[in-house]
């Protein structure tokens, strides 16, 4: 670093201060000038039109709890405490609707902004200024990087939470009588989920000790060539396991997908609906529905 | 490591242990069918609860035992293939076909049970 204003090696060999020194100096100058430069921001915020889902209180408390985290990580360089700020930051703000690019708008806008106060303030020296943005600019840079992944780490963390929720919810096995589970899918099926649904059944059968299994797919429009082999695949797996395994409510295209694929028929248990799935399953377990009284 | 074979009534029982060489195998599978007919057994139950691994050597001896034991006059049950041994098994094609199987040990005496109260 010494080497880009080296050409005059001579007198001020010393002056190479060390870059914590010059950050030392750059921290001091915004704990000063906090007041002015923590306002100066706000307005700026408040110009670009960044954070309109916040009130203009929340933005100066905000502002006031980044700025000094900020100079904090400045003075420390420890960007642990700065990104667990960030990520509860996220975690407040993103179900009020605030987006990334604002997030990292305003860290970039702190940056300008504390950035012109140093050219202001150092500007008759021209050299200790080159110095003071030499140290400065990489570990502001390295804020802003921090600040953004944080939030965008916390958002995908969001994202997965609620794409395992759905996922979760939208598979359940339920018993229906002793030994014997369904298992309605609806909606699209990826191979990701149909994954999941493998295990969740083959779990299930072994957890409920089922004999016998419905699949009700009523409510699947299609699924592609991967999807139905992997259908045939979950029926043998429990046939394996010792359950039979009932399809009901095939879709003429899935009808067509599993004929295209050459399915061996005889393997799978195929019945129209729900219901005449059930009553199969009763017969194969040896159950007998009566009604007790005469239907009116 | 050797399968033990027990005799229990008219049933047969092995059970795996986790590691079985391919030796072993072919030794369970002689065993199993020339002691099927000495102790005039009508069925045979497999365990394979243990084997949290099955290749398709296992799996494709495990078919022929059942197979050969048909061919003996009795009937073969397989038990306690674990889920996830289950899906990496149909994975591979190997499905066991025409081969009786059950959850676990007592799920299979129960399905021969059911299976001899018919035939007699």
């Amino acid at each position: 670093m010494a080497k880009r204003d080296g050409t005059s090696l001579s007198p001020e060999l010393k002056q190479a201060e060390e870059p914590s020194e010059l950050l030392r100096e750059l921290v001091a100058h915004l704990r000063q000038n906090r007041t002015q430069l923590r306002e100066e921001w706000v307005v700026r915020i408040t110009e670009t039109r960044l954070l309109t889902a916040m009130t203009k209180e929340e933005i100066f408390a905000e502002a006031t709890s980044i700025y000094d985290s900020y100079v904090e990580a400045l003075e420390t360089e420890a960007f642990e405490a700065l990104q667990a700020y960030a990520r509860n930051l996220s975690e407040r703000i993103i179900p009020r609707g605030v987006e990334t690019h604002e997030v990292v708008g305003i860290v970039l806008l702190l940056r300008d902004v504390l950035a012109r106060s140093l050219f202001e303030k150092y500007q008759t020296d021209f050299k200790k200024l080159n110095r003071i943005l030499d140290a400065y600019e990489p570990a502001a840079n390295r804020i802003a990087n921090t600040v953004a992944v944080g939030f965008v780490q916390e958002r995908e963390r969001v994202i997965r939470q609620q794409q395992e929720a759905i996922r979760e919810l939208s598979t359940p096995v339920l018993q229906v009588r002793e030994r014997l589970l369904i298992l309605p899918i609806i909606g699209v099926i990826d191979p990701q989920r149909a994954r999941q649904l493998t295990e969740q059944l083959l779990r299930g059968i072994r957890t409920n000790r089922a004999k016998v299994v419905v699949i009700d797919i009523t409510g699947v429009a299609a699924m592609d060539v991967t999807v139905a082999n992997h259908l045939v695949q979950t029926v043998e797996a429990s046939r394996l396991l010792g359950a039979t395994v009932i399809v009901t409510g095939l879709s003429p295209e899935i009808a067509q997908t599993l004929v295209t694929i050459g399915v061996d028929l005889g393997k799978m248990n195929t019945v129209g609906d729900l219901q005449g799935g059930i009553e199969q399953a009763e017969r194969l377990l040896g159950y007998k529905v009566e009604s007790l009284a005469e239907p009116r | 490591m050797e399968v033990p074979i027990l005799k229990q009534g008219a049933v047969l029982i092995a059970t795996f242990q986790a590691a079985l060489s391919d030796a072993d195998l072919n030794q369970l599978r002689m065993g199993l069918v020339q002691q099927v007919v000495k102790f005039r057994s009508r069925a045979v139950i497999v365990d394979v609860t243990a084997m949290d691994v099955m290749d398709s050597f296992a799996s494709r001896t495990l078919r022929e035992i059942a197979l050969m034991i048909r061919l003996r006059g009795a009937e073969t049950v397989i038990v306690g293939i674990q889920p996830e041994v289950a899906f990496a098994m149909v994975q591979l094609g190997l499905t066991l076909e025409g081969v009786a199987t059950a959850l676990d040990l007592e799920e299979g005496l129960a399905y021969l049970n059911e299976k001899f109260k018919t035939t007699n």
